[in-house]
């Protein structure tokens, strides 16, 4: 049994004096795709918040065997953690080029995609690759950002509610493009509400509520589990 | 034509050198979200240390070695400073900048006095470049001319053309996310407080022997580089270059308008015989600026080309 890539433990994180996690307790194999599924505001969010220094974390969040609470956000990424946040974030006054060139950490030291490689895996960007990014659609700003932090080879990607505000159609072309991630050998930890995408790319599957973890478990047996769904996901 | 040809070409030079003065000044904003009240604190230090490194040595050292040394106070400011303080809000980063205009001040009149110091345009550039219309026009002033231009176009290199100004660029808007591709935002940040000041520097090493060189000459600049930046649009270099340009021009050419209310109402065939007809167009330029500034905060708060509210 290999080390975690990523191993969180008793992690708390407060918003003022509001106590969002309570004590999350998690781990991620590497090339494992974990889904972190829950309602709106038991704190998905926060823990990917957390575990990349955006929200101070309270506990232990342990990187390729190396603590990284407290570290400057610069340096997380270059150890290998990419971050792709639900705000999405791209540059919108440069072209997609551009925004994908500021995905490459080092210069010297590119990393496995060079720009016209990630443009032909993903042709929606290839045709806008001369655009502003501002310009993009939604579905297509999505898709750059996810491109724009594996320019940087990243060893785990930690997304953000990917699909949130797509239509259907977009959301399942995201989706493929999670799947082809994942198939490339990066780690994924995956914050997702659709449960149509996520058991499907999922190697593992937990749960959140209240601030911590009340499920973890592979699709094949979270699919049996309606309690779990009942108690934790449905409205 | 004399009047229009003269007021043009001193308009365009005071134009560029408030450019080079708010350059830094609007990117400066844009990284901390508050104006820097000390930015013009660091023109007027470019002008002292350039006098006393011109004294020991020659103008052409002063010209490379004054923003340089000014660029680094201002990193030095950055990291011990302003970063410590940024993390107490924006109020706390205004206070800050306002007691280091103060204290900058201060220390310059205890180093080099209270009265104007002798900062002068240097021999080699002290001679009549052309004759036009039978006045002689100062080679110096020409020489801020290309060093400005000079500084306009490698600044647009450096932030258009080049990966480190992309990544300026990236980190000014979204400075988490430049942070979570692995780029060091607090050093790129520190970058630009430092070449901000640099450019102050630099626009006080060759404007201060062109004006002068006195404790008052911050004061003095300060209100008119904030009005430039706000009249451009908070963090829009674009804007803050027509802006500049703007002001230039119209405060040079009022100066040299040799007109009074009492001609413009005994044009309209009235007569003034009143205080107000005694007022003289150029007597109104120090105050054009500031009327700008009141105009475009009621009528287009983001300035000219700003997409931010003031």
């Amino acid at each position: 049994m290999s080390e975690p890539m990523l191993q969180v433990t008793d992690l708390h994180a407060y918003y003022g004096k509001s106590h969002v996690l309570n004590g999350v307790n998690m781990e991620i194999m590497p090339g494992e795709v974990i889904a972190l599924l829950g309602r709106n505001g038991v704190g998905r969010s926060t823990t990917a918040k957390a575990i990349m220094g955006e929200v101070a974390p309270v506990g232990s969040v342990r990187f390729k065997g190396q603590e990284i609470g407290g570290m400057p956000n610069h340096k997380i990424s270059r150890l290998g953690l990419g971050y792709v946040p639900e705000s999405r974030d791209i540059f919108p006054t440069m072209t997609v080029r551009q925004n994908l060139m500021l995905g490459v950490k080092d210069l010297r030291n590119p990393g496995k995609y060079t720009v016209d490689q990630m443009l032909d895996m993903f042709p929606n960007l290839r045709e806008r690759a001369d655009n502003m990014a501002g310009v993009l659609s939604g579905g297509e700003k999505q898709m750059l950002t996810m491109c724009r932090t594996l320019m940087g080879d990243p060893d785990l990607i930690i997304i953000d509610e990917p699909t949130e505000g797509l239509a259907p159609k977009i959301v399942h072309q995201v989706g493929e493009m999670i799947a082809e991630i994942a198939k490339s050998g990066v780690s994924i930890l995956l914050v997702e509400q659709k449960l149509s995408i996520a058991l499907k790319i999922a190697d593992r599957v937990y749960v959140m509520g209240h601030g911590e973890i009340v499920y973890s478990g592979t699709p094949e047996d979270f699919k049996t589990r309606d309690d779990i769904r009942k108690e934790w996901l449905e409205v | 034509m004399e009047t229009i040809v003269f007021s043009l070409l001193n308009g365009t030079i005071y134009g560029l050198l408030l450019f080079m003065l708010s350059s830094g000044l609007t990117l400066i904003f844009s990284m901390m979200g508050v104006l820097n009240f000390a930015h013009a604190s660091f023109y007027m230090l470019g002008a002292y240390c350039a006098y006393t490194i011109m004294g020991v040595t020659n103008f052409w050292l002063a010209l490379l070695l004054a923003p340089i040394l000014v660029g680094a106070v201002g990193m030095g400011v950055e990291r011990w400073g302003l970063r410590k303080v940024h993390a107490n809000g924006h109020v706390a980063e205004l206070l800050f900048t306002f007691g280091l205009a103060y204290l900058i001040d201060e220390v310059v009149k205890i180093i080099w006095g209270r009265t104007s110091v002798n900062y002068k345009v240097p021999e080699s550039l002290d001679f009549t470049l052309f004759t036009l219309y039978g006045s002689n026009y100062p080679a110096y002033r020409i020489f801020i001319l290309f060093v400005s231009i000079f500084m306009l176009v490698s600044l647009w290199y450096l932030l258009k053309k080049t990966r480190v100004g992309l990544i300026i660029q990236a980190a000014l808007t979204h400075p988490h996310m430049v942070g979570h591709l692995g780029h060091n935002v607090p050093l790129v940040f520190m970058g630009v407080f430092g070449a901000g000041c640099a450019l102050a520097g630099l626009a006080g090493v060759i404007g201060g022997n062109y004006f002068i060189t006195d404790p008052a000459m911050a004061v003095q600049m300060g209100p008119i580089v904030f009005v430039v930046v706000v009249v451009g649009g908070l963090g829009s270099l674009e804007g803050a270059f027509v802006a500049a340009m703007l002001i230039g021009i119209l405060q040079t050419s009022a100066v040299s308008i040799n007109a009074s209310f009492a001609d413009i109402f005994g044009f309209l065939g009235m007569t003034a015989t009143s205080e107000v007809g005694g007022i003289t167009i150029a007597s109104l330029a120090p105050m054009l600026p500031f009327l700008m500034l009141v105009l475009i905060l009621i009528v287009k708060p983001t300035g000219l080309m700003g997409d931010r509210e003031v």
